[in-house]
C-alpha cells in the first residue's frame, strides 16, 4: 500500500504515518515544505518500520504546482491523506485580511486544488482513499475562531461533496473532526486533559475509523456528543454566549 | 501552561516552547532567561519544572541503526518504549530499563536511570557510546567516556544542567525471546529478602516488592521477584491489555486501612514460591504501564516517591528504621519496592552505590513533609541518599552532605556559564 500525506510535517500526520506504517506497512511519501524534517522524519519511520518513506516538496498554497506535484508521483497512492492545516490569530484575523485569507487558503482552498486533482485520478482508476483533516471548530461559528472554523466548515462539506461523488467508484472519504489534540499548533494553550487527545489517539480512532469504513469519525469519541448538544443549541441563545 | 511532574504536585504555571529540529532549538535557546528541558514528565518531583521549559517530545527521530552491532542513534524526545516497538522484533533490547517504559532517552540520560539488573548492569550510561550536548553559547559538544570524560560523567545523570541532550548513540543488545523466566518467593521479613537477595547474585532480574506497613516480626515482609532471559520463544508478543484510571480518585480512598488491605491480599495471594514462570517482557518490566494514569490514585493534591540507598553494611538497621518509622506513621501506600544496587559509577551525581535502595509512595498530606524530614536523618545517619529524580523537597544540607561530588559539579556549572541558562525548581532549592 503507498500512502501519500500532505502537511506530513504536523504532530497528527506524524502518528498517522507511523500508524500505516506499523499496522498496514505501507509505504509512504511525505509532502510538506521543510524537507529537511520531513528527511529526518522519513528516515526514522524507515528504520522503525523497515517501510520505504520519502520525502517531496510540497506547498498547499502554491495552487499552480499542484497538478505537476501529484502526476510526478509514481506509483500513484492508494491513499491520501491530508494533514494540513493553520490555525491562524482569529484576532488577527479581524484586523488583517492577509491573515484571513492565509487561514482559508491552507485549510480550504490549498486543499480543493490539490484533492480535485488526486479525485479526477481515483475516479478514473476505480481505486483509492482519502483522509481529510478537518476539525469540530467547524461545525458551528463561534466568536473565538470563526475564520478558521468557517475554513474547516467549508472543508467538512467539500469533504462530503466528494464522498458521494466518488462513492460509486468505489473510492472512500473519510472526515476527521478532531476536537482539542495536543500539537504543536495548541501547545500553548491549558486545554481540559480530559477532552485532550494525543496525536496516537487521535491515529488510532482515524486508523480504526478507517479500516471500518466510516464516513466520519470525531476524536476523542466523546466529541460526537458534545457537537451534538452544541449544534443543538438554538442560535437565538447561542449568540449570546462566549464561546 | 499548566505543568507538573509525575508525582503531579506541584503544579506550576510555565511558559513552554516545543522544538523538532536543531533549528528551532537554536532559536528558544537564544531567548533570553534561564529554563529546564521537559520531555516526557515522568520524573515525580520538580527536576523537570521551571518557569519556563522547553518540551523535547516533537524532537523524537531514530537517526540511525546499525543491525550488526545493534547500536541506535536518536534523538534525545525518543521514549524507550519507541525503542522498544522498533527493535524488540527484531530481537534487541536495551540493556537497563527502568519500571516504566514512557520516559524519553534524554530523561534516562539525565538521570542516568537503573533498573531491576542494576547489580548486573550498572545505569543508564553504561549502554550509552556517545551524546551530544548543546551548551549555552550554542556550542554542540560531542561526548563519550573517552571524549569529554568529565563533562559526559556529569551530564549523566546531571538532571539537565549541563546543558541541552540533542541525540544519543545506544548500544542494544541481543535477546532470543520477548519472555521472562521469573520466579518469586515470598520472604516473611527483611531479615529474609536480605539473606536471599544475597544468595542470588547472578539472577540478570532482581526486585522486591515490600509491605511498608507491616511491623513486627512482620516488619519487611516481601515478595522477591527474579528473572531471567528466556532462551527461546516469540519475539513480538500482543501488545499488553491495559486500563487506565479516568479520574483522580478522591484522596481518602487510600489510606492506611486500605493500603493494608491491599497488601495483605497482595502478600497472600500468591504461593510460597512461583519458579520458572514465563512472563511477557512488558509485564515483567513495567507491570504499572497497564494501568495509564496510575498517578491519578492519589487524588488531588498529588503524591511522592521517597527513594532512598544505604551502603550495603548500614543497610539492614538503616531500612528497619525506615519501615518502623513508616509503619508506626500510618503514612505509606501500594508501592514498596526493595533493591540490592551494585557497585557506584563515576558519574558526578548518579544515585546508585552498593547497597539497598527503598522506594515508597506518599500521598502528599500536611504530615508528610516533616515526617520525610526524619526520615532525611535516619538516611544520612547511615551514609546513604535520595534519588534527584524522585524528590521534590529534600533540604539544600541534606543533598550536600550526601551527594560528596556536589561542589564539583557546581563548579562545573559556574565555569561553563550553565548556572544562567539551566535551572529546575529542583536545581533552585538545592542550590547547585
Amino acid at each position: 500500500m503507498h500512502v501519500l500525506i500532505l502537511g506530513a510535517n504536523s504532530d497528527m500526520a506524524q502518528a498517522l504515518a507511523r500508524k500505516f506504517a506499523q499496522a498496514e506497512r505501507a509505504h509512504l511519501t511525505l509532502a510538506s515544505r521543510d524537507l529537511e524534517l520531513l528527511a529526518k522524519q522519513a528516515r526514522d519511520l524507515e528504520i522503525r518500520f523497515q517501510i520505504k518513506a520519502r520525502p517531496l516538496y510540497f506547498d498547499a498554497t502554491d495552487f499552480p504546482s499542484h497538478a505537476g506535484f501529484y502526476h510526478s508521483l509514481a506509483p500513484k497512492p492508494d491513499l491520501v491523506i491530508l494533514a494540513f492545516g493553520y490555525l491562524g490569530d482569529q484576532k488577527r484575523a479581524q484586523e488583517d485580511f492577509g491573515e484571513a485569507r492565509r487561514i482559508i487558503s491552507i485549510n480550504f482552498t490549498g486543499a480543493v486544488s490539490i484533492l480535485e486533482i488526486i479525485a479526477q485520478d481515483f475516479e478514473v482508476r476505480g481505486h483509492g482513499g482519502i483522509i481529510g483533516i478537518s476539525s469540530v471548530a467547524g461545525e458551528r461559528g463561534r466568536q473565538s475562531n470563526y475564520i478558521y472554523g468557517a475554513a474547516k466548515g467549508a472543508l467538512s462539506l467539500y469533504l462530503g461533496g466528494l464522498r458521494n461523488r466518488l462513492h460509486p467508484r468505489g473510492v472512500r472519504v473519510l472526515t476527521v473532526l478532531p476536537g482539542f489534540v495536543a500539537t504543536k499548533m495548541t501547545e500553548h494553550l491549558d486545554l481540559p486533559e480530559k477532552l485532550l487527545a494525543t496525536p496516537a489517539e487521535v491515529a488510532e480512532d482515524v486508523y480504526r475509523a478507517y479500516t471500518r469504513g466510516k464516513e466520519k469519525v470525531y476524536t476523542k469519541g466523546l466529541w460526537k456528543w458534545i457537537m451534538w448538544i452544541i449544534k443543538a443549541i438554538p442560535e437565538k441563545l447561542f449568540k449570546r454566549l462566549k464561546l | 501552561m499548566k505543568l507538573s511532574g509525575w508525582g503531579r504536585y506541584p503544579v506550576i504555571d510555565s511558559q513552554t516552547q516545543s522544538f523538532a529540529s536543531l533549528a528551532e532549538l537554536h532559536r528558544c535557546l537564544a531567548v533570553a532567561g534561564d529554563l529546564i528541558v521537559h520531555a516526557m514528565g515522568r520524573s515525580y518531583g520538580d527536576s523537570a519544572l521551571h518557569d519556563r521549559v522547553l518540551l523535547s517530545r516533537r524532537f523524537n527521530k531514530i537517526l540511525d541503526f546499525e543491525p550488526q552491532t545493534g547500536t541506535v542513534t536518536c534523538e534525545a524526545g525518543v521514549t524507550l518504549a519507541d525503542l522498544l516497538e522498533a527493535f524488540l522484533p527484531r530481537g534487541w533490547l536495551l540493556p537497563v530499563i527502568p519500571g516504566t517504559k514512557f520516559i524519553s532517552v534524554g530523561g534516562a540520560i539525565a538521570s542516568d536511570i537503573h533498573g531491576k539488573n542494576h547489580h548486573r548492569e550498572g545505569c543508564f550510561s553504561e549502554c550509552l557510546q556517545a551524546l551530544d550536548l548543546l551548551l549555552p553559547n550554542g556550542e554542540m559538544k560531542r561526548m563519550s567516556r573517552k571524549e569529554n570524560r568529565h563533562l559526559f560523567q556529569a551530564t549523566c545523570g546531571g538532571m539537565g544542567l549541563t546543558g541541552i541532550i540533542t541525540t544519543a548513540a545506544l548500544r542494544l543488545r541481543p535477546i532470543r525471546s520477548a519472555c521472562i523466566r521469573e520466579t518469586r518467593q515470598r520472604c516473611a521479613n527483611l531479615q529474609e529478602v536480605f539473606q536471599l537477595f544475597e544468595a542470588n547474585p547472578e539472577p540478570t532480574y532482581s526486585v522486591a516488592w515490600i509491605d511498608c506497613l507491616s511491623s513486627g516480626e512482620r516488619l519487611g515482609r516481601s515478595i522477591l521477584m527474579l528473572g531471567e532471559h528466556a532462551e527461546s520463544g516469540p519475539l513480538r508478543l500482543p501488545p499488553p491489555r491495559s486500563l487506565g484510571i479516568p479520574l483522580e480518585l478522591p484522596s481518602f480512598v487510600l489510606n492506611k486501612h486500605s493500603v493494608a488491605l491491599f497488601n495483605h491480599l497482595y502478600y497472600h495471594g500468591k504461593p510460597d514460591l512461583v519458579a520458572g514462570r514465563l512472563t511477557p517482557l512488558e509485564d515483567f518490566f513495567f507491570p504499572l504501564d497497564r494501568i495509564g494514569h496510575w498517578n491519578r490514585m492519589y487524588g488531588r493534591r498529588g503524591f511522592t516517591q521517597y527513594q532512598l540507598v544505604l551502603p550495603q553494611e548500614s543497610s539492614l538497621a538503616g531500612i528497619t528504621e525506615i519501615l518502623q518509622r513508616t509503619s508506626a506513621s500510618g503514612l505509606g501506600s501500594f508501592l514498596g519496592v526493595l533493591k540490592l544496587f551494585g557497585p557506584a559509577n563515576d558519574n558526578l551525581l548518579s544515585f546508585p552505590m552498593r547497597g539497598y535502595t527503598l522506594a515508597i509512595d506518599f500521598k502528599i498530606e500536611k504530615r508528610l513533609f516533616p515526617f520525610l524530614e526524619e526520615l532525611d536523618r535516619v538516611v544520612l545517619d547511615h551514609g546513604g541518599r535520595l534519588y534527584l529524580t524522585k524528590d521534590v523537597r529534600m533540604s539544600r544540607e541534606t543533598f550536600c552532605q550526601s551527594y560528596p561530588r556536589w561542589e564539583e559539579f557546581a563548579a562545573l556549572r559556574e565555569r561553563l556559564g550553565l548556572q544562567e541558562k539551566f535551572n529546575s525548581r529542583q536545581s533552585r532549592r538545592l542550590g547547585v
